[in-house]
C-alpha cells in the first residue's frame, strides 16, 4: 500500500466510525424532541421517564459522535492538503458555515438538554430538545452540500493563475440538485436506524418482561416514525440514484455490476458477481441474478426505454449514444494539461500573447484536464464488487425495515405485541442492521466515485498532502486503537445504561 | 454591502474574524486549564465530582470553537489550512487527539460498563488540560517564528522537517508561548471556579492557588511580549519579503488603536481579574485574554504583512493576500459572518440560564451528573 492507499485508508476509517454515531444522533434528537413534546403536552410523568431515558442513550453516544468529528473537519488539511488548496475555495465554505449555523446550535442545547431539567423552565427545556434536533440535521446539510459537490461539482471556475478552482456562484453549490437529494437520503437513513434502535431496545424489555409500558409506547412512537421516515428514505432513494444514473454513470453501473449497457435494463435484486469479469470481455457477469426488469431504466432515467450505459460503454465509449470513451477523455486531459504548462512557461518568460494563445487552447480541453492524470482508462473503473454488494446491502435492509416497522405497528395496535416473541428477538437482533446500512451507503457514496476524489475534476491520488508513508501509518493506527478503545467503552456504557432501564427519572427530578 | 469591499479589506475582515476566533479558543481553554487543576484542587471525592461536572458542563464550546476556527480559515485562507495542517502534520495531530480524549472522558468518567474505570479518563483530561493548551500556545508562536516549508508554482506545498511540525518544540519562543498559554488557561479556570462555585473550602484553596499561578502567567506573558517585540520578524517590503528587526514592535506601534491598545488593555484586565479573584473577575480575565490573543494574531497578518513566515524559504511565506479564498468566497463567507453575533447571542442566553451555582447536592440529585 502507498501514500494515497493509506492516507484514504485513514480516512475510510474515520468516516465510518463517525459515522457510526452520526445516523443516530440524527434520528435519537427527533425521537427525543417528540418524546418529549408528548411529556409537556399531556403531563404525563411517564412520559418524562421514557424521554430521559432516550436523552441518557442521546448522549453517551452525542459525545462519541463529536469526539470522531472533530478530526473528520481537520483530516482534509492534515492528509489532503493539494485537494484542500485545489478546491478548498469552495469546499471550505460549507464546512465553515456549519460550523456557524449549526454544530454550535447542537452544541449549545444539547448542554441544555442534558443538564437543565432543574435550571431551566419547561419551556425552554423542550425547545432546546428541539433545537439539538434542527441543529444535528442542518449540521448534516452543510456536510452534505460539501460532499454532493465532490459528486457533482457545480459552480465553479478554474484559475489557470492561482491552479486551483474558485468559487463562482455560492447558489450553484448550495442548491445543487445532488446535495439536496443526498441531503435528504442521509437523514432519512439516520431517523430509520434510530427508529430500528429504539424499538429493538424496546424489544429487549418485552422480551425480559420489563418495563413493558416504557417499551411499548416506545416502540409505537418510533416505528411509526420509522415506518414514515422510510417512505422518505425510499423517495429520496429513488431522486439520489436518479441523479446518479445522470451525474456519475459509471457509479450506478458498478452499483448494478453492469458491464453491457442496454435499453430497458433491469435492476440486480439478487445477483453474485462473478469475480473472473474484466471490462469489454464476454464472461456472463453475474453467477445468478434475479432481475427486476425494465427498473433501472426508470430509475435512472424515469424512462422505460431509457438506456443505460454499461462500464464497457464507459470505457471503450458508444458512438450511437454519443459516449466517449475513457481513453479519448484522457488524450483530451493530457492536451489540456500541457496547454496549461505552456501557459505557465509563456507567462514567466513574459510572452503575453503566448499565454494568451496556449490559455486559448487549455479552454478548449479544460473539462478534461482531471482525466489527463490517468494513464490506463481502466483506472477510471471504481472498486465493483464492493459498490456492487455495499448498495444490495443498504437496498436489501431498507426494505426489510419496512416490513419490520409495519409489522411492529400492527402487533402494537392489536396488542400482540407481548405475546409474538420471536418478531420481538427479529427486532431485537435487528440493531445492528440499521447502523450497516447506513455504512453500506457511504461505501455506495464515496467507493463508487473513485478513482475521484472530486468527480471528473481531481483524481484521489492528485489530492495528498505531501506526507511520507509512514506518517500516515502511525496516525492510522494511533486512530484505529483509540476508536476502538473508545467503541468498545460506548456500547459497554450504552448496555449498562439500557439495562439500568428508564429508572433515572425516580430519583425525584421535576422541573422548576 | 460587502461586494463593494476592495479585496485587501475582505482579506483584512477576515484575518480579523479569524483572530478573534483565535482569542476565543484562547479564551475556552479555562475548561482546560480548570481540568488540570482538580487533582490538587479538590481535597475529596465531593469537590472532585463538583469540579468534573462544573468543567464538564462546557467543554462542548472548545470543541464548537476549534471547528469553527478550523473551517474558517479553510473558507477564508485555504492556503494556510493546506500548508499548516498538512505540513506541521504531527503539532495537529497530537492537538487532536488531545481533544478526542476530552469529550468521551467527561461523559463516560462515572458511568457504569466504562471498561478502562475513572482513573484512565480522569488521566485523559489531564492530558487533555496540559496538552491542549500547550500546543495551541506553540502553534500561536509559530505564527512569529515560523515554519519550514516550501510552496511551488502549482501553490502545492512541502514541509521539509521530518519532524512534521513537532520540530516546533525545540524552539524556545514557542515553548514560552506554550507555557504562558496553560498559565493563563489555569488562572482562567480558577477564575471560573470562583465565578461559579458556592463551597468555601474549595474557594478558600482556589484563591491561595490562584495568586501564585497569577503571577507566573503575568512574567511568562510578559517575557513572551518583550521576545516577541523585539523578534526579528518577516516583513512585506513590494512583492518580496525580508527579514525585519524588531518587526513586531513595529507593527504594533504603527496600529495603535488595532493592535496596541487592545493588547495593554487585554493585558490589564487580565491582570486585574486574577488580582481582584471575586465573583465577575472571570469575565475580566476572560476579556483581557480575547483582546490579547487578537492583537498578537491580528498583528501577525495585517495589510499583507507575512502571518505564516517560512524560514525554509522566505518568498514561500504566507501572507493573507497569497493564500486567501477568491474574491467571490470571501464575500459570501462575509455575509455568513454577520450571523456570528446570533451565535453568541443565544450562547449568552444558555450560558445565563445556566449559571445558578453548582452545589454538591445537585450534583448527588441530579442523574444526568457526570
Amino acid at each position: 500500500m502507498d501514500l494515497i492507499d493509506w492516507s484514504r485508508a485513514q480516512f475510510a476509517l474515520t468516516a465510518i466510525y463517525h459515522f457510526l454515531f452520526v445516523p443516530l444522533t440524527l434520528g435519537l434528537s427527533f425521537l427525543v424532541a417528540i418524546m418529549e413534546t408528548i411529556y409537556v403536552k399531556t403531563g404525563d410523568e411517564k412520559w418524562l421517564k421514557t424521554t430521559k431515558f432516550w436523552v441518557k442513550l442521546f448522549g453517551i453516544n452525542f459525545v462519541i459522535g463529536v469526539a470522531t468529528g472533530l478530526i473528520m473537519e481537520f483530516e482534509f488539511g492534515t492528509n489532503w492538503a493539494a485537494y484542500s488548496w485545489i478546491v478548498g475555495d469552495i469546499f471550505g465554505a460549507p464546512l465553515a458555515i456549519e460550523g456557524i449555523f449549526a454544530f454550535f446550535l447542537e452544541s449549545t442545547f444539547f448542554v441544555v438538554l442534558f443538564f437543565g431539567w432543574r435550571r431551566v423552565s419547561k419551556g425552554f427545556h423542550l425547545l432546546s430538545a428541539w433545537l439539538v434536533a434542527i441543529g444535528t440535521n442542518l449540521s448534516a446539510l452543510w456536510i452534505l452540500v460539501a460532499n454532493g459537490w465532490m459528486q457533482f461539482p457545480v459552480g465553479m471556475e478554474f484559475n489557470p493563475d492561482t491552479m486551483r478552482y474558485e468559487m463562482a456562484n455560492f447558489w450553484e453549490v448550495i442548491f445543487s440538485p445532488v446535495a439536496v437529494a443526498k441531503f435528504l437520503h442521509t437523514i432519512g437513513g439516520g431517523y430509520v436506524t434510530a427508529a430500528i434502535f429504539v424499538v429493538g431496545v424496546s424489544a429487549w424489555f418485552l422480551l425480559r418482561g420489563r418495563e413493558t409500558q416504557f417499551a411499548r409506547r416506545s416502540i409505537i412512537v418510533a416505528s411509526s416514525f420509522g415506518l414514515f421516515a422510510s417512505f422518505f428514505l425510499l423517495l429520496s432513494g429513488d431522486e439520489s440514484a436518479h441523479q446518479v444514473a445522470q451525474k456519475q454513470p459509471m457509479k450506478l453501473a458498478a452499483m448494478e455490476g453492469l458491464y453491457k449497457g442496454e435499453g430497458r435494463a433491469g435492476i440486480i435484486a439478487f445477483g453474485i458477481l462473478n469475480p473472473d469479469k474484466k471490462v469489454g470481455d464476454d464472461l456472463p457477469e453475474f453467477y445468478g441474478d434475479i432481475q427486476l426488469p425494465y427498473a433501472l431504466s426508470i430509475l435512472g432515467y424515469h424512462d422505460i426505454n431509457a438506456f443505460v450505459p454499461g462500464i464497457n460503454d464507459l470505457i471503450n465509449g458508444n458512438e450511437k449514444f454519443n459516449i466517449m470513451s475513457a481513453g479519448e477523455k484522457i488524450e483530451r486531459g493530457k492536451v489540456a494539461l500541457q496547454h496549461l504548462n505552456a501557459y505557465h512557461e509563456a507567462k514567466k518568460a513574459g510572452d503575453t500573447s503566448g499565454a494568451e494563445t496556449a490559455l486559448q487552447a487549455f479552454d478548449a480541453n479544460q473539462s478534461y484536464m482531471g482525466y489527463g492524470h490517468f494513464t490506463d482508462p481502466l483506472q477510471t473503473v471504481p472498486p465493483i464488487a464492493l459498490t456492487f454488494y455495499s448498495f444490495h446491502v443498504m437496498v436489501g435492509l431498507g426494505s426489510f425495515f419496512i416490513v419490520l416497522f409495519i409489522a411492529l405497528l400492527y402487533l402494537g395496535m392489536t396488542n400482540e405485541l407481548l405475546t409474538t416473541r420471536w418478531a420481538l428477538w427479529i427486532t431485537f437482533m435487528s440493531i445492528p442492521l440499521g447502523f450497516v446500512a447506513c455504512e453500506a451507503g457511504w461505501i455506495v457514496a464515496e467507493v463508487g466515485r473513485q478513482p475521484w476524489v472530486i468527480q471528473d475534476l481531481l483524481p484521489t491520488m492528485k489530492g495528498s498532502s505531501a506526507l511520507n508513508v509512514q506518517s500516515v501509518q502511525i496516525t492510522f493506527w494511533a486512530f484505529a486503537v483509540l476508536f476502538t478503545a473508545l467503541l468498545i467503552a460506548e456500547i459497554k456504557i450504552m448496555m449498562a445504561a439500557i439495562a439500568n432501564g428508564p429508572h433515572i427519572a425516580e430519583k425525584g427530578d421535576h422541573h422548576v | 454591502m460587502f461586494e463593494t469591499w476592495e479585496l485587501l479589506s475582505l482579506q483584512n475582515y477576515w484575518w480579523g474574524i479569524v483572530s478573534l476566533l483565535g482569542g476565543f479558543l484562547a479564551m475556552i481553554l479555562f475548561v482546560q486549564g480548570g481540568q488540570a487543576l482538580i487533582p490538587s484542587l479538590a481535597k475529596n471525592e465531593a469537590d472532585k465530582s463538583l469540579l468534573y461536572n462544573l468543567y464538564g458542563r462546557k467543554w462542548e464550546l472548545g470543541f464548537t470553537t476549534l471547528v469553527l476556527f478550523g473551517g474558517a480559515v479553510f473558507a477564508a485562507f485555504p492556503l494556510f489550512y493546506a500548508v499548516s495542517f498538512g505540513g506541521a502534520y504531527f503539532a495537529w495531530m497530537v492537538l487532536l487527539f488531545a481533544y478526542i480524549i476530552q469529550a468521551v472522558s467527561y461523559e463516560y468518567r462515572t458511568k457504569k460498563g466504562n471498561v478502562y474505570g475513572s482513573r484512565v479518563y480522569e488521566l485523559f483530561l489531564s492530558i487533555n488540560g496540559f496538552l491542549s493548551p500547550f500546543l495551541i500556545g506553540v502553534i500561536i508562536a509559530t505564527l512569529f517564528s515560523g515554519g519550514a516549508f516550501i510552496v511551488d508554482d502549482a501553490n502545492l506545498s512541502h514541509w521539509l522537517n521530518p519532524m512534521r511540525g513537532l520540530e516546533a518544540l525545540s524552539v524556545p519562543f514557542n515553548v514560552l508561548g506554550g507555557i504562558s498559554v496553560v498559565l493563563v488557561s489555569r488562572v482562567l479556570g480558577m477564575l471560573y471556579i470562583l465565578n461559579s462555585v458556592q463551597e468555601k473550602s474549595l474557594l478558600e484553596l482556589t484563591r491561595k492557588k490562584l495568586r501564585i499561578e497569577l503571577l507566573m502567567a503575568i512574567a511568562f506573558l510578559a517575557s513572551f511580549a518583550l521576545w516577541l517585540f523585539v523578534l526579528p520578524g518577516a516583513a512585506a517590503h513590494s512583492e518580496t519579503i525580508t527579514i525585519e528587526a524588531s518587526r513586531y514592535w513595529h507593527t504594533f506601534t504603527f496600529y495603535p488603536i488595532v493592535l496596541l491598545m487592545p493588547f495593554v488593555i487585554g493585558l490589564g484586565l487580565f491582570i486585574l481579574g486574577g488580582f481582584k479573584g471575586g465573583k465577575s473577575s472571570f469575565w475580566c480575565g476572560v476579556a483581557g485574554t480575547v483582546l490579547m490573543v487578537f492583537a498578537l494574531l491580528m498583528s501577525s497578518g495585517i495589510d499583507g504583512a507575512p502571518f505564516y513566515p517560512s524560514y525554509a524559504d522566505l518568498q514561500s511565506s504566507l501572507t493573507i493576500t497569497n493564500s486567501s479564498g477568491s474574491r467571490n468566497t470571501l464575500v459570501v463567507m462575509s455575509y455568513v459572518s454577520l450571523f456570528v453575533p446570533v451565535v453568541l447571542g443565544y450562547i449568552a442566553v444558555v450560558w445565563r440560564a445556566m449559571s445558578k451555582p453548582l452545589t454538591h447536592d445537585e450534583i448527588k440529585q441530579d442523574p444526568f451528573s457526570y
